[in-house]
């Protein structure tokens, strides 16, 4: 990505709002005194605007924790509930511009895809690896597509033609858009993730997330249960984030997990319950 | 190493002839290494009569760890006698705010204000250095170190460790236990949130663990408490259970409820005391009081 077209998109991003939705129930919750703690965690946890900038926030050099803020949850008990209400109501009230959908990329499919392949990627992580603590696979899993957000909003035309091109040709959208764009958004995200010294795993994740046989210093755990979420999600047609090919898992996957997709998505059983909660929160 | 307490009152000073015993004057302790360095823990009221024995010391250079921000632990700072001295240091380190994403330097400019007080920083006659403490990051004051790690508070709150010559002291600052924010009907939320508590608390006891003097917030009793969930304060059984879980040789409470006469106070340890049995091995207990002296 050439240095000039980086600049623009970390001004960009800076001025960037959340979702409109949670904007308003922030806004209202905060309000409350009484409001009851998980309440404001989970509309913060649901919008990758808020958690994205959150974790920017308390992962900066300017306030390095001695521990690396791996989620929402973790930014509650290691800054306490209130400086995480008042950080969020300051990302919230930053400034109202409305996301907006276009024809091609549709805001709620959007957040549809990226909620459940962040539930689903929890769920695998626990029933397959047998993981205790699996906040930080539901942030990865929101946020592994943060850099179409950031295309959508700034570069909504080029991004469009891509989303386009995909579909025509039935190719991977990151192909279409390095074809269109000259960067694609798994480079646009991690270029995001790491300017702002978000956990590696997180941003290597980002990075990482088409090419699941990079040799990184992400742990493979949190790369492999978001990457067969991601599939599974789209696979299931879990709202659409403008990619219209399901990979399979590469070998090693399989052998992680003891599965391929198909035996996986029948293990985990009815997602229905999944995609309802994703839903309550987006059409709330 | 010596602890002496200037300040043991939560919230706000509280005065007159019911806290003539425990004192009145809002969060200050001063700490001084083998080799005699000044650390304030805390500008609460209390540094005002502390800053009045320095005198014979000057020029002096001082280091005040704030270990958060709210009123009662800055109140008493613009009274710091030292800043208007010539030829006097003073060193202010505290968190920085994720918030406002500003560091520990806008203490004194936020007070120091023309319409709330009569001098600006600028005026100030003392040299001052403000040093924005990272979390875990370890601070030399001459034979002492200091280390902060990060408490909760309903504001970024450091708790302070200070070691000298292989003595050890711990303030919490303001302190409540973590809290788990789900029900445990909500099984899996409820699990994954407690086992991030128990890690947060693993950090913070792997920086307590076996101190000789516990210093802790214990604004509350338990019942008082159920009032008081969030408000960023502990009880006496809170306290006790973590000077156990600490092995503290010694807890001192502090914080004392504003509201609280010196008869209720030891009513209060009384009664905590009854609740907690001591035994062999468990930490000693003691209320906190204006004047009284730690010697390590």
């Amino acid at each position: 990505m050439d240095s000039e077209l980086q600049n623009r998109l970390m001004k960009v991003v800076d001025q960037m709002p959340p979702f409109p939705k949670s904007v308003h129930r922030v806004i209202e919750l905060t309000n409350d005194l009484n409001c009851a703690p998980k309440d404001l965690v989970q509309v913060i946890e649901h919008d990758p605007v808020i958690t994205m900038k959150m974790l920017k926030l308390v992962n900066s050099a300017f306030f390095a924790l001695a521990k690396s803020v791996t989620s929402v949850r973790h930014a509650v008990v290691y800054l306490g509930l209130n400086t995480v209400k008042n950080l969020a109501l300051s990302i919230a009230t930053i400034q109202c511009l409305p996301t907006k959908s276009t024809a091609e990329f549709n805001t709620n499919d959007f957040l549809l895809h990226s909620l459940t392949t962040a539930s689903i990627a929890q769920r695998i992580g626990k029933e397959f690896l047998g993981s205790g603590d699996t906040s930080d696979l539901f942030v990865t899993g929101l946020l592994h597509d943060f850099g179409k957000v950031v295309l959508a909003q700034f570069m909504t035309e080029d991004f469009g033609k891509a989303i386009v091109i995909a579909r025509e040709r039935g190719i991977p959208l990151h192909e279409a858009e390095m074809e269109v764009i000259g960067t694609d958004h798994t480079t646009v995200g991690a270029m995001l993730a790491e300017k702002w010294e978000l956990p590696k795993d997180l941003t290597a994740c980002i990075r990482n997330h088409h090419n699941p046989d990079a040799i990184d210093a992400s742990p493979e755990i949190i790369d492999d249960c978001v990457f067969a979420a991601d599939q599974i999600s789209k696979k299931l047609e879990f709202g659409f984030s403008g990619n219209p090919v399901i990979e399979a898992f590469p070998e090693h996957m399989v052998e992680t997990f003891g599965v391929d997709m198909d035996q996986m998505i029948e293990r985990l059983g009815d997602l229905s319950a999944e995609v309802e909660k994703a839903e309550s929160f987006i059409y709330m | 190493m010596k602890i002496k307490f200037w300040g043991v009152r939560g919230s706000i000073p509280s005065p007159g002839p019911a806290t003539v015993k425990y004192g009145g004057n809002t969060t200050c302790i001063e700490v001084r290494s083998d080799a005699g360095e000044l650390i304030i823990l805390d500008a609460g009221t209390g540094i005002f009569p502390l800053s009045q024995s320095l005198f014979s010391e000057f020029p002096l250079t001082s280091h005040i760890f704030n270990t958060h921000t709210h009123w009662d632990h800055i109140q008493g700072l613009p009274f710091f006698i030292p800043f208007f001295v010539p030829g006097n240091t003073v060193k202010i380190h505290g968190a920085a705010d994720p918030v406002s994403q500003k560091g520990i330097s806008e203490i004194l400019s936020a007070q120091l204000q023309y319409r709330f007080f009569p001098i600006r920083e600028a005026e100030l006659k003392s040299d001052i250095e403000y040093f924005s403490l990272k979390e875990g990051e370890k601070v030399v004051v001459g034979d002492a170190v200091v280390t902060p790690v990060m408490m909760n508070h309903p504001v970024i709150n450091f708790g302070y460790r200070i070691d000298c010559k292989g003595k050890s002291v711990f303030f919490t600052g303001d302190h409540e236990p973590w809290r788990n924010i789900y029900t445990p009907e909500e099984t899996e939320e409820y699990e994954e949130y407690k086992e991030i508590m128990a890690q947060k608390n693993k950090q913070v006891m792997d920086v307590i663990s076996g101190v000789d003097v516990l210093i802790a917030d214990t604004s509350y009793t338990p019942d008082e408490y159920m009032q008081k969930i969030g408000w960023g304060h502990g009880t006496f059984d809170t306290s006790i259970q973590m000077a156990k879980e600490a092995k503290a040789k010694a807890l001192y409470f502090t914080h004392h409820e504003p509201t609280r006469s010196d008869n209720a106070l030891e009513a209060v340890f009384a009664e905590a005391l009854s609740r907690n049995t001591r035994h062999e091995g468990d930490p000693d207990y003691f209320l906190a009081s204006e004047g009284l002296e730690i010697d390590l």
